[in-house]
């Protein structure tokens, strides 16, 4: 369908087939002074699907994916990303090996248009110099509208044309969510990392996202991981759920397995001592 | 009324993205240009000219210059006078070692040492923000005025300290000089800006202007998109500081004349400040408006009493002119702390829909 939005510049992911591992996270630990926010966690993320990460509040999963992307820097542990270890990385860095997120308290620039911060995703596929922009003819209008293009055809599989002009700040918070997808969607990631992305939302609008977050993964074979504390959608969404408690992983599997699991029972119901 | 953009179509994108979508705004446009390069210089007199006109394009130039630093990337800068005392001195020196080279060039020329200063006096804004990023920049200010006073070199060791601005032409036509005529002047100085002004807003529309807002609106996820602050923050502070050199250079050679450190001490900065914050950060019609407040309004008060007859005493003039301001500063910015373009873009945005405004 879509065929642009899908072509992905970084060829490495075409040797991994799908179901292989994407991102492997091995023995990470990360301490804020005295705090740990993270123990010896590790776990993997395969190509194509969905894996959910839940736990109770402050088990560390928002941490986990900000070392993902690489806003923190964990003191021990490995992370490989398309078969590639890597280091203390910048978030740009991981941005441009096409990772790409959402936040859990919308991050979007409100003093612009819901255009302008779809195109913004898009700022990583653009490269004409500093010389042309000054002209905003020839080259650089072009590559604008080219980009205008892949963007519009994500505003149409979002449904948000209505709001394509309007300043993003005086949106409601559903639609923000949704823009904020889009905005990731246009970096054209190879791993998408969403962090509650229905977080706050009425039913019907948790029914849309999920399955737009479904569409995603099906029709552009983003993998995706998710933080979500709505156990109705993370167990119909995920194929493969990984519980944090307190900074450590408790549990692993398919959501089934998880859920029958009793060290999640006891997690997020409280345990009598 | 006549403002509305029924039955204008696009169909495609070239014509959305256009920088003025609606046809009216495109005619308003062209009216004001043959205003300002045909009316004026015929029908201005030299006082409209050379007190109103000519600081009036300067200042928009410097304003534009902190906007882009402050209304689009969101970096506090209390540095702009001294940015354009770089541009001015940095002008003055190169008419001095190169004295055969088109004069609009070397003015163009000095934007560059001022860009370069200006990145470098940007870097400390990669690690703090806000009131301490304006301490620091308060700091370049100081560093720079010492410079002008300290170094002789800058101003040929002249006894008196000031740099005065030698004659120049054109195509036979003096431009800068005691002898030049303010009309060739305001010409020069309008073209530049009208140009300035284009180039700015094409930069602010493309990929770099939207990198820069997106470091000022939430730099986090910013550089979670692939913005690199570095590139955005430095780039936008040499963009900047480049606007306020140009307009330093031409506020010397084709305003003041002659100019001592005094014309870029730090209440040029505040001056130039007050007016992007009227005018409206993140907007470059706000940058004229603001200018246009801070510049004239006071000259046009104080020559009011003389156009109707009424023979008050100047100073008594003064004051209230001071009061009036004052109070049209604090008024506007209570109806609209956003400034002047928004209640510009409100009020054709009213207009849009009237009479049927649901």
């Amino acid at each position: 369908m879509n065929a642009h939005v899908n072509q992905n510049s970084v060829s490495a992911i075409d040797n991994i087939a799908k179901g292989d591992v994407l991102l492997q996270v091995d023995n990470i630990s990360l301490s804020f002074g005295g705090v740990k926010a993270i123990t010896d966690i590790s776990f993997d993320i395969r190509k194509g699907e969905i894996r959910a990460i839940i736990g109770p509040n402050g088990a560390g999963k928002t941490s986990m994916l900000n070392v993902i992307n690489g806003f923190y820097h964990p003191q021990e542990g490995t992370i490989s990303f398309m078969g590639q270890q890597r280091t203390k990385m910048r978030p740009y860095v991981a941005a441009s090996q096409g990772i790409s997120r959402t936040f859990q308290n919308v991050a979007l620039f409100s003093g612009m248009s819901t255009l302008d911060n779809i195109m913004a995703g898009r700022c990583l596929k653009m490269h004409k110099s500093f010389f042309w922009q000054i002209f905003r003819h020839g080259p650089a209008l072009d590559e604008e509208i080219e980009h205008r293009k892949v963007v519009e055809d994500i505003i149409e599989f979002l449904e948000i044309e209505h709001i394509r002009k309007d300043p993003v700040g005086a949106l409601p918070y559903g639609l923000q969510k949704r823009v904020e997808l889009a905005r990731a969607l246009a970096a054209e990631p190879i791993l998408l990392l969403l962090d509650e992305p229905m977080a706050g939302m009425n039913l019907e609008e948790k029914e849309d996202m999920s399955r737009f977050i479904i569409e995603v993964n099906e029709q552009f074979g983003t993998t995706i991981a998710l933080i979500e504390h709505d156990m109705g959608v993370v167990m119909d969404l995920a194929d493969r759920v990984v519980v944090l408690d307190y900074g450590k992983k408790i549990a692993d599997g398919k959501p089934a397995e998880v859920q029958a699991d009793q060290n999640v029972i006891d997690a997020y119901l409280g345990v009598a001592h | 009324m006549f403002y509305r953009e029924a039955g204008q179509y696009k169909t495609n994108y070239k014509d959305d993205l256009a920088t003025f979508p609606i046809l009216q705004d495109r005619i308003a446009i062209g009216i004001y240009l043959v205003i300002a390069f045909v009316a004026i210089p015929i029908f201005g007199n030299d006082f409209f000219i050379n007190s109103m006109m000519i600081p009036f394009l300067i200042f928009t130039l410097a304003a534009i210059g902190l906007n882009i630093l402050t209304g689009y990337t969101g970096q506090l800068s209390l540095g702009t006078g001294a940015f354009m005392g770089v541009g001015a001195y940095a002008c003055y020196k190169m008419t001095t070692i190169f004295p055969d080279i088109n004069i609009i060039i070397l003015v163009v020329l000095s934007g560059v040492f001022s860009a370069g200063i200006g990145a470098i006096f940007g870097l400390p804004s990669l690690r703090i923000k806000g009131f301490y990023l304006v301490v620091t920049t308060l700091a370049a200010q100081f560093f720079l005025e010492w410079c002008f006073i300290r170094i002789p070199w800058l101003y040929n060791y002249n006894i008196s300290g000031a740099i005065e601005v030698p004659q120049r032409e054109i195509m036979g036509v003096i431009i800068t000089g005691a002898s030049a005529s303010p009309t060739a002047r305001y010409l020069v100085v309008l073209s530049v800006v009208v140009v300035m002004t284009w180039i700015a807003s094409n930069i602010i529309q493309g990929r770099i202007g939207r990198s820069w807002m997106m470091i000022r609106d939430m730099d986090i996820a910013a550089e979670l998109m692939g913005v690199r602050p570095l590139q955005a923050k430095l780039s936008a502070f040499a963009v900047s500081s480049f606007y306020c050199g140009v307009a330093g250079a031409m506020m010397v050679f084709f305003w003041l004349g002659a100019a001592e450190v005094e014309s870029f001490d730090v209440n040029q900065s505040f001056r130039i400040l007050f007016m992007v914050v009227l005018g409206g950060l993140g907007s470059l019609v706000g940058c004229y408006m603001g200018a246009a407040f801070i510049w004239m309004l006071p000259i046009m008060i104080t020559i009011a009493p003389s156009i109707f007859g009424l023979d008050i005493n100047a100073a008594t003039v003064e004051h209230i002119n001071f009061m009036m301001i004052g109070g049209l500063i604090i008024f506007f910015l209570i109806m609209e702390p956003h400034g002047l373009a928004r209640l510009w873009s409100l009020a054709k945005q009213k207009l849009r829909v009237w009479p049927f405004p649901y």
